[in-house]
């Protein structure tokens, strides 16, 4: 097996944070009742007067922020991703997307990401934001990427959405997030594979063996996924010879795979596309590493797309892969409890 | 299947018991809901020790792998709620409104005699359905209550529909008071209030706490008695930890109005050297190996029990 060697990042949030929001006197540190479980404790601590404890009452949240914007306020609301659009979706359209306040909705815990079990994992959030009119949704996969995502969101002239990662993160990118520029992991041209948040982190892991195999592999990674340059990206749809493959961490409907499947259909690609992530069904409790493999999100599962559409085995094993890190559900970075 | 027989401990017992076993579990885990298994363990004791009128478990006394989620492609697929027995019209039904308490229901289910010790040690494992949030595949759960303010409303549904179809058995709640903060707890009560749902009752542990810590600090309620009889339920505040007070409670009359009890508790009650985590007790997860030593020494001799021996644990 393969070392990585990827430096892992403790609570990159926490710190970016801080910074930010202290170099901007308009932002606001909003919390629903899972503070530490968002890395805004110490934050909490050290500045109270920018935080505003807004308990569990999401739906008020909302508003409540819809009204901080209204007076010129940027308010960050930290929270489960889940939290900040389920229950409280009908203020989400009235208070926050229709008027186009400055709200940066900071949802931690992406889908399979949290052992919460269905009330707790945002499995259609992306579907969900990408048909709200107005909306911007960013979404972070490494350490650099949450370092500098509370400036991203905080550019977006709108309410933005944002898939945070907490706890232990791994650093595989030296450049912050261009708003609207996906990062182009490899140039390669047999086939396309498009990939955003822990996602990508299995796209590495597979590439390595594909392209032992033989398969030259075009690797794109997402940030921001709404508004969205269609005309990049069909260049690169255009530059592979066979077809595509998207992995998120999202059900398969309305999230990136169904981004590439709007962009090829709408330009009449005649490529093939398959559509990793979760089949129509929701996932359960468990942990980041079996939730993954078992719900088929990880660079097996990918492996298994690439074969899919090039219509052969590659007999790449586990082996093969670059090793996966194994984070602990109860490991000492990650905030106590759900 | 043999029936359950109630009594066959006394409910102090087995309060003691929950607290024992969520401690035990605690040690060997190096952390987990304790603070809840004690302002709770009276409440949970008395429910399944008392109260409510259950049959016999359906389901095996080791709980099944994870069978999946609900659809159409998962025929066998079921629910937890078989370990509070058979779903019949003379029988009670019971939610567990806030699903972060699995842990000390688990503990109650064994102490009952409704599930094998092994339960427990399948608690937060990879592939097991005895879920750390309880879902509504866990053991004695029956709907997902992760997302915290729903349990009163689906009682109050079923207490409706359990009403028209003329059946006798109860429907309960057991909730927490952080859920007081959700708006949806508010609709729950006047609509049982409006629609006269007099067979549905709830046990509140009124603990004062929350994840972020304690409520005052959090986001303060205010009386929460007072404002839920201004929105139409019957309400009868007692010591959580004092079992007469909830065996006059429930006797308490409440024609055309859902009964609420709120089970006033102390979040160390049987282990105060938890004490010292104040506010920061949702899940206790111990700072260093001293600590954690010290908490196992403190807390069994509290309890009654030995040491737990966690080396090999993790």
């Amino acid at each position: 097996m393969q070392k990585t060697g990827i430096q892992m990042v403790s609570r990159p949030y926490e710190r970016a944070f801080e910074a930010y929001a202290m170099a901007h006197p308009e932002v606001l540190c909003l919390s629903a009742d899972l503070t530490s479980s968002c890395e805004i404790d110490k934050f909490r601590d050290k500045h109270p007067d920018k935080f505003l404890s807004l308990g569990m009452a999401e739906q008020n949240m909302l508003s409540f922020a819809g009204g901080l914007g209204m007076a010129g306020f940027r308010p960050f609301l930290h929270t489960f991703g889940v939290f900040l659009y389920r229950r409280p979706y009908d203020q989400l359209m009235a208070s926050i997307a229709y008027p186009r306040r400055k709200v940066r909705l900071m949802g931690f815990l992406p889908g399979v990401t949290t052992p919460g079990g269905m009330t707790h994992q945002a499995i259609e959030d992306i579907s969900v934001m990408r048909s709200i009119p107005n909306m911007t949704i960013l979404e972070t996969g490494d350490a650099t990427e949450v370092e500098s995502i509370c400036e991203a969101a905080d550019s977006i002239d709108g309410p933005v959405y944002c898939r945070v990662l907490r706890g232990s993160v791994p650093r595989l990118f030296d450049t912050p997030i261009e708003v609207g520029k996906m990062r182009e992991l490899a140039l390669g041209e047999d086939v396309l594979i498009v990939t955003a948040g822990i996602t990508t982190e299995e796209a590495l892991r597979a590439r390595g063996a594909l392209e032992q195999k033989g398969v030259s592999v075009r690797h794109l990674h997402l940030n921001t996924i709404k508004p969205f340059d269609a005309k990049a990206m069909l260049d690169h749809i255009q530059s592979v010879k066979g077809g595509v493959v998207t992995l998120e961490n999202h059900v398969t409907e309305g999230g990136i795979g169904s981004l590439l499947a709007e962009i090829m259909a709408d330009n009449g690609v005649g490529k093939r596309l398959v559509r990793l992530g979760l089949k129509d069904t929701y996932a359960h409790g468990g942990s980041r590493g079996y939730l993954m493999k078992y719900y088929g999100l990880d660079a097996t599962a990918l492996v298994a797309g690439v074969e899919d559409l090039l219509g052969t085995q590659l007999g790449i094993t586990e082996d093969d892969l670059t090793t996966a890190r194994v984070d602990a559900v109860h490991s000492t970075v990650k905030a106590e409890g759900l | 299947m043999a029936m359950i027989r109630r009594n066959a401990k006394t409910t102090e017992e087995i309060a003691l018991g929950i607290r024992r076993r969520v401690f035990e579990h605690a040690m060997h885990n190096n952390g987990g809901y304790l603070s809840q298994a004690c302002s709770s363990a009276e409440q949970l004791a008395w429910l399944y020790n008392e109260q409510l009128e259950l049959g016999a478990p359906t389901l095996p006394m080791i709980p099944k792998p994870f069978g999946g989620v609900p659809s159409a492609d998962n025929p066998t697929y079921h629910t937890g709620a078989g370990y509070n027995g058979p779903e019949r019209s003379d029988l009670d039904r019971l939610f567990i409104a806030p699903a972060h308490y699995a842990l000390v229901a688990y503990a109650t289910l064994i102490e009952v005699g409704r599930m094998a010790p092994e339960g427990l040690e399948m608690f937060n494992k990879d592939g097991s359905s005895v879920e750390m949030i309880g879902a509504e595949h866990s053991p004695g759960m029956e709907v997902h209550n992760g997302t915290l303010g729903i349990g009163f409303s689906t009682a109050a549904g079923l207490a409706w529909a359990r009403k028209r179809k003329k059946e006798t058995g109860k429907t309960w709640v057991f909730m927490s008071d952080g859920e007081v903060q959700e708006g949806q707890t508010w609709e729950a009560i006047q609509c049982a209030a409006h629609h006269g749902i007099d067979n549905l009752y709830a046990i509140m542990d009124v603990n004062r706490q929350q994840c972020d810590g304690a409520m005052s600090s959090v986001m303060d309620v205010g009386d929460i008695k007072t404002k839920m009889e201004n929105f139409g339920a019957v309400v009868v505040s007692i010591d959580g930890h004092k079992l007469d007070e909830m065996r006059d409670a429930v006797a308490e009359k409440h024609k055309g109005k859902p009964l609420i009890i709120l089970a006033n508790t102390s979040p160390f009650r049987g282990m105060p050297t938890l004490q010292r985590r104040f506010p920061r007790l949702h899940y206790v997860r111990f700072k260093s190996e001293e600590e954690r030593a010290e908490m196992n020494h403190d807390i069994a001799r509290a309890l009654g029990v030995d040491p737990v021996d966690y080396q090999g644990a993790h």
